[in-house]
C-alpha cells in the first residue's frame, strides 16, 4: 500500500531527540524536509524510502541490483534442475 | 530518478513478460493487495500485456475505498465545527459520505486543508493555538507510523490542540477474510510491499501455512510487479506455497522495528468495519488510552448514528475478487466516478474506477 | 518569491497603503489610485486619453477573446497574477492564429489589498504586455468589501488580427496529424504547489508563464495551413485539453509517454505528491496539431526559439477510439487517459 518513493538524503538538519531527527531528502532535485526518526542509521548520501514525510526504510543498493540478475540466475538454475517442468 | 527509473526499463519489463509467457501453462488468479499496485498496473498498461491465463484481481488495499461512510461523516462533522481545522490527505477529499464529501463541505465554508504529512498538522496546531487541528488519519500499516509519530511529537511538544481521527486498517486480517470465504477464487497474493516495509513478513507465514497459498511481497514499479507475478506463477506451476520477498531492496523480514514500536506506543488493535466487506475482527487501529487526549473521537465525544451503505453496491464481491466490476448492473450507468454508489468506484485505485477508466 | 521588477519601476510614495471601498467609488480616491498606479505604469496614447473606451483602427479578420484570473496565491515562484492575466489572453489570441494587439484590463480589488502588492501586479502586467508587444487600451477598477473577493480578480479581453495564413479550426484535424507540445509540461502547476501550504518543498522551479504569440507567428509564417489546430493546456493540463480536442474532433489521439518532456525537478515533485504530469497546469506551453509532412519542420521552427527548445512530437491523431486519448506507457502498455472529475489532488495511496 501507499505511495512511497526513494530519495537521497542531502542534509541532516535537526536532531533534538529521536522523534525529531530531521533531514533534507532530494527527489530528482526537489528537496523536502523528511523525518528520519525511523531510520536512525541513515546518513547523508543514503537513499531512503519516504512516505508522507517520514523515511520508512533505507534502500539496500546490493539488493536493488538483484532484481536485474534474477532472470539470468533463474536461467542458470533451471539448467541444473534434473526434473524441471517444461514451460 | 534513482531506484525508480531502472524499474521502469522497457527491456527488462519485456524480459520478464517473455519469461512469464514461457512459464505459465494454466489459468491462475492472483490478487494484488495494495491500491498503489493496482494503480501502477493500470497506469502502465500492464494488465493487457500479461498472458491470458493470468488474471489479476484488485484487492481491498485501498484505504480510501474501505473507509466506512460513517467515518467520512465524522470527518465532515468535525470539519464543519468552526473551531476545527480538518487536515487530510488528498485521497479522502472526494469520497462522499452519507450526504456529501469533504470537498463539498470545504466549498461550503468548512476549513479543510490538504497536507502531505501528518507532521505538518502538528506544526499547524502550534501556529494556530486558538483552533483545534484534527488530522484525518487514514491508511494501512504503512501510514500508521507517521500518524503515530505526529501524536508522539504533539505530546512531546505539549501541543494540546491536536488530535487524530483514526481510520486505520490492517492487511493480514483482510487477506484471511478473503481466503476464508468459501467462494474464494484467489490462487496467490502479491503482498503490499510498503506495508511489509513497516511490519515485516512474519505475519504472512501462518497465512501461507494455513491456506497453502503463495504470497510474494512485491513492490510497485513495472519491473517489481512483473517479477512478483512471475515468482507467484512459478510457485503455482510447481505446486508450491511459500512466502517470498521480491521487494528485498526495502523490505526486511523483521520490518522496521522503530516504526512498529511507534505504532505500538499510540495504537492498539481493534475490530474494524470495512466498507463493502463488513466487520473484520482485530483488523484496525484505535488510539490507546495513554494518548486519549489525542484521539479526536474521545476529545469531541463523537457519537454519530451508524450509516447504511447503498444496497445496490456489490463492493464486497468486488473487493474479494468474486465479481468483476463490469458484472455489476450499475457499473458505468448509475455508478460512475462522478456519482459513485460505493467504495470501489470512489478512488482511482478502486477496482471499479480503474476499470471504468480502462475501458478500451 | 516576488518578481523584483520593482527595481525598474519603483512605487511612488502614496498617502494610502491599502485599497479601501473609497478607491472604487469613482471619486477622488479612485482617480488617485488610477493616477498613481495604472496610468503611471501603463501609459500609452490610448490610456492617456482616459476616455470611457478606446478607438481602434483594424482592418481584416479579427480575433476576440476574454479571460478572467482568480488564482491564489497572487504571487508565485516566477510571476504574479498580473503577468498571467496578460499572457493568458495573449496566448488565447495566439491559439486562434491571431497576432495580439490590444487588451482591456479590469480589476476587482478586495478592500484591504495592499497598495504595494497592487503595484507589483500592475508592474507584472506592464512587463508581460511589453514582452508580448501588446497595449492595454482600456480598463476598469472596482473595489469590493473585504471577504467578497480574494485579494484581486482580473479580467482581460484581447483583440488580435488573424494571421493571413492561419486556418485554425477543429474541423481541420485529420488522422495522421502529429501532436506537438512546445516544451516541458506541468511546470506551472508544480511551481504553485511548491509554495502551497501543507505541500511545500524546496525547488528552483518557476512558473513557465510567458507569451507564446511570436512562436505561433513564426509557425504560421512558415507552415501556414499545415498548422491545423492550436491550444494551450492550462487548467487540467495536456490530458484535459487533448480529451476536449478528441471529443470535439470525433477522432482518437495516441500519446507516447516516453516522448512527453518533463523537467527533472517537476517529475520529482509529481512522484512525491502522486501527481500525473499530464493533468498539471501549464501557462507558457501550447499544443500544435500539424500535418504529418510538416511535423518535423514545425519542431525545427519551435526549437529555434529559447522557449521552444524542448518542443517534441508527443502523439498522433488516429481514426480508432474516437473521442478517446490513449497513452502508450514507457514500458509499452496502453491505458486510457480520461478527463478527471475535478482538480487532481495529491495522494498517498
Amino acid at each position: 500500500m501507499c505511495l512511497a518513493i526513494p530519495g537521497k538524503i542531502t542534509a541532516i538538519t535537526g536532531q533534538l531527540d529521536e522523534t525529531f531527527r530531521v533531514g533534507k531528502v532530494s527527489f530528482g532535485g526537489i528537496q523536502k524536509e523528511v523525518n528520519l526518526a525511523m531510520v536512525p542509521h541513515a546518513q547523508i548520501g543514503d537513499y531512503v524510502l519516504v512516505h508522507v514525510g517520514v523515511a520508512i526504510s533505507v534502500v539496500d543498493e546490493e539488493e536493488a541490483k538483484l532484481t536485474f540478475e534474477y532472470l539470468k540466475k533463474m536461467g542458470e538454475v533451471e539448467e541444473l534442475l534434473p526434473n524441471q517442468i517444461e514451460p | 530518478m534513482k531506484f525508480l527509473s531502472e524499474y521502469r526499463n522497457p527491456e527488462v519489463v519485456h524480459q520478464y513478460l517473455d519469461e512469464l509467457h514461457r512459464t505459465v501453462t494454466r489459468p491462475w488468479t492472483i490478487m494484488e493487495i495494495c491500491g498503489g499496485q493496482t494503480h501502477s498496473l493500470v497506469k502502465n498498461g500492464i494488465l493487457d500485456m500479461l498472458p491470458e491465463q493470468v488474471t489479476m484481481v484488485h484487492g481491498p488495499g485501498c484505504p480510501v475505498c474501505v473507509t466506512p461512510l460513517g467515518v467520512i461523516d465524522e470527518a465532515i462533522y468535525l470539519a464543519e465545527n468552526e473551531g476545527v481545522i480538518l487536515c487530510s490527505f488528498g485521497d479522502m477529499l472526494r469520497v462522499p459520505g452519507s450526504k456529501k464529501s469533504l470537498l463539498e463541505a470545504k466549498a461550503n465554508g468548512a476549513d479543510v486543508r490538504i497536507l502531505y504529512s501528518p507532521l505538518e498538522a502538528v506544526k499547524l496546531a502550534q501556529e494556530q493555538p486558538d483552533r483545534e487541528v484534527v488530522f484525518f488519519a487514514v491508511g494501512f500499516e504503512t501510514t500508521a507510523p507517521a500518524n503515530a509519530l505526529s501524536v508522539v511529537q504533539a505530546k512531546h511538544l505539549g501541543v494540546k490542540n491536536y488530535s487524530i481521527l483514526a481510520s486505520h486498517v490492517l492487511v493480514p486480517p483482510a487477506m484471511e477474510a478473503i481466503l476464508g470465504d468459501p467462494d474464494n477464487v484467489i490462487d496467490a497474493f502479491l503482498a503490499a510491499g510498503h506495508v511489509c516495509t513497516i511490519m515485516g513478513m512474519d505475519e504472512y507465514y501462518p497465512v501461507v501455512e494455513k491456506y497453502q497459498v503463495p504470497i510474494v511481497v512485491t513492490g510497485f514499479e513495472p519491473v517489481d510487479l512483473l517479477q512478483g507475478i512471475l515468482m507467484a506463477v512459478k510457485q503455482l506451476e510447481r505446486g508450491e506455497a511459500k512466502l517470498e520477498n521480491q521487494y528485498a531492496r526495502v523490505v526486511q523480514r523483521e520490518g522496521n522495528l522503530l516504526a512498529k514500536q511507534t505504532i505500538g506506543q499510540v495504537f492498539e488493535i481493534s475490530d474494524r468495519n470495512w466498507r463493502g466487506i463488513g466487520n473484520i475482527p482485530m483488523s484496525g487501529y484505535e488510539v490507546c488510552e495513554s494518548y486519549a487526549d489525542y484521539d479526536a473521537r474521545r476529545k469531541f465525544k463523537l457519537n454519530l448514528s451508524p450509516v447504511e451503505e447503498s444496497k445496490e453496491c456489490i463492493a464486497g464481491d468486488i473487493l474479494k475478487g468474486l465479481k468483476k466490476p463490469f458484472q455489476c448492473p450499475n457499473f458505468g450507468t448509475k455508478c460512475t466516478p462522478e456519482h459513485p454508489l460505493g467504495a470501489p468506484m470512489v478512488s482511482s485505485e478502486g477496482a471499479c474506477a480503474a476499470y471504468y477508466q480502462w475501458n478500451l | 518569491m516576488k518578481l523584483s521588477l520593482q527595481l525598474n519601476c519603483p512605487m511612488p510614495k502614496l498617502d494610502f497603503e491599502v485599497i479601501t471601498l473609497g478607491h472604487g467609488s469613482g471619486g477622488l480616491l479612485t482617480h488617485r489610485l488610477l493616477d498613481a498606479g495604472v496610468f503611471k505604469l501603463l501609459s500609452n496614447e490610448f490610456l492617456d486619453e482616459q476616455h470611457d473606451g478606446a478607438f481602434l483602427n483594424l482592418t481584416g479578420p479579427v480575433a476576440y477573446t476574454t479571460d478572467s484570473f482568480v488564482i491564489s496565491p497572487i504571487f508565485f515562484p516566477g510571476g504574479n497574477i498580473g503577468e498571467l492575466a496578460v499572457n493568458g489572453t495573449v496566448n488565447d489570441l495566439a491559439m486562434c492564429g491571431a497576432i495580439p494587439k490590444y487588451l482591456s484590463l479590469g480589476f476587482i480589488l478586495e478592500e484591504g489589498l495592499r497598495m504595494d502588492e497592487l503595484w507589483e501586479v500592475i508592474v507584472g502586467v506592464r512587463h508581460a504586455a511589453e514582452q508580448a508587444g501588446v497595449q492595454i487600451v482600456t480598463g476598469d477598477t472596482k473595489v469590493v468589501e473585504k471577504g467578497k473577493g480574494d485579494q484581486i480578480f482580473i479580467n482581460t479581453t484581447g483583440i488580435g488580427l488573424v494571421h493571413p495564413a492561419a486556418e485554425i479550426r477543429i474541423g481541420r484535424i485529420q488522422p495522421g496529424d502529429q501532436v506537438i507540445v512546445s516544451g516541458e509540461v506541468a511546470t506551472h502547476g508544480i511551481a504553485i504547489m511548491s509554495v502551497r501550504e501543507g505541500l511545500e518543498f524546496e525547488t528552483d522551479i518557476l512558473s513557465d508563464s510567458t507569451n507564446l504569440n511570436f512562436m505561433v507567428e513564426k509557425l504560421l509564417d512558415e507552415l501556414g495551413g499545415h498548422v491545423h489546430f492550436l491550444r494551450d493546456p492550462t487548467r487540467g493540463g495536456v490530458a484535459t485539453t487533448l480529451n476536449e480536442v478528441a471529443k470535439k474532433a470525433g477522432l482518437g489521439i495516441e500519446l507516447l509517454q516516453s516522448k512527453i518532456p518533463v523537467d527533472e525537478q517537476v517529475e520529482g515533485a509529481c512522484e512525491m505528491l502522486g501527481l500525473d504530469p499530464l493533468y498539471v497546469a501549464n501557462e507558457g506551453k501550447f499544443l500544435a496539431i500539424v500535418s504529418k509532412e510538416m511535423a518535423e519542420k514545425a519542431l525545427e521552427i519551435l526549437r529555434r526559439d529559447p522557449k521552444g527548445k524542448k518542443a517534441a512530437i508527443i502523439g498522433e491523431i488516429v481514426e480508432n477510439h474516437a473521442g478517446q486519448v490513449i497513452l502508450k506507457s514507457h514500458i509499452g502498455g496502453r491505458r486510457v487517459v480520461n478527463m478527471l472529475p475535478g482538480e487532481q489532488l495529491p495522494r498517498i495511496c
